[in-house]
């Protein structure tokens, strides 16, 4: 069974991905530890500019990436049966899709 | 090894499989709580049980952000559902989860570059590994539980 992304491409993504979660997550952390929003307007008002809109959305396909390459070394490793693979493959890309779906929906509306 | 003679049902050894083509008939010994893990290992099944542990947090948390910007309601809802202690304990894994999965995620970057592979640096970057971790987890667990700012 060859996967949607496999061998040295999916290693590829993965590392890629993986700079960029660093990178933002470090972002993340510094700046929620150094100015944390008070309430639920600043709350909103920092998450929700355009500039933190644009990065989180980045932020939300590396991570769809990273983990579908992660998951799925996972259950090619524990799961050999040919059609409990093939279901467990595909729940997995369904819900990282259902969330990168929604976390779209949440930072795209206006 | 599988004959004629022998019952069918469970085989003796844990984890022993069918025999596949190619492969010898050598039993195998694979039962991670009875094994002797180096550091290493350790290291690396964190990372990966890490991987799942956030993987499977992922849908919790995008309802807790986008609950947390629907308004006043929702941000209050969630506030009062993280300042609860089972949430902060939940917080607390996920915190270790992410931590060793990030300093471990490094080290296997750094391999990539070719830094530490050799085994003896191999093992002390292992242990730095776990040691950082703990260092953030501890810092996370003062956040969470220590004394209100």
């Amino acid at each position: 069974m060859k996967a949607a992304l496999s061998g040295l491409r999916a290693w590829a993504v993965q590392r890629a991905s993986a700079l960029v979660l660093l990178s933002f997550t470090l972002y993340l952390v510094v700046e929620l530890l150094l100015h944390p929003p008070r309430d639920a307007a600043a709350w909103h008002a920092w998450v929700l500019r355009p500039a933190m809109r644009t990065g989180l959305l980045f932020m939300f396909v590396a991570l769809a990436l990273h983990a579908w390459v992660g998951t799925r070394d996972v259950i090619l490793d524990y799961v050999k049966p040919f059609y409990l693979r093939l279901a467990a493959l595909g729940l997995l890309a369904a819900a990282l899709l259902a969330t990168l779906i929604c976390a779209a929906a949440l930072l795209l509306t206006p | 090894m599988r004959s004629a003679t022998q019952p069918a049902g469970e085989p003796a050894e844990p984890f022993a499989r069918e025999q596949r083509p190619n492969e010898s008939a050598r039993p195998t010994y694979l039962n991670p709580l009875k094994v002797k893990l180096p550091v290493t290992a350790t290291v690396s099944l964190g990372h990966r049980v890490s991987g799942v542990l956030l993987v499977l947090a992922l849908p919790l948390l995008l309802w807790a952000l986008a609950r947390s910007l629907s308004g006043e309601a929702g941000y209050a809802q969630v506030a009062a559902w993280l300042s609860g202690s089972p949430s902060r304990v939940l917080l607390l894994v996920l915190a270790w989860a992410l931590a060793h999965h990030v300093v471990a995620g490094v080290r296997h970057l750094l391999f990539d570059a070719g830094i530490g592979t050799r085994y003896g640096m191999a093992r002390r970057t292992a242990w730095a590994v776990h040691l950082l971790t703990l260092a953030l987890v501890a810092v996370a667990g003062f956040a969470l539980f220590g004394p209100a700012p």
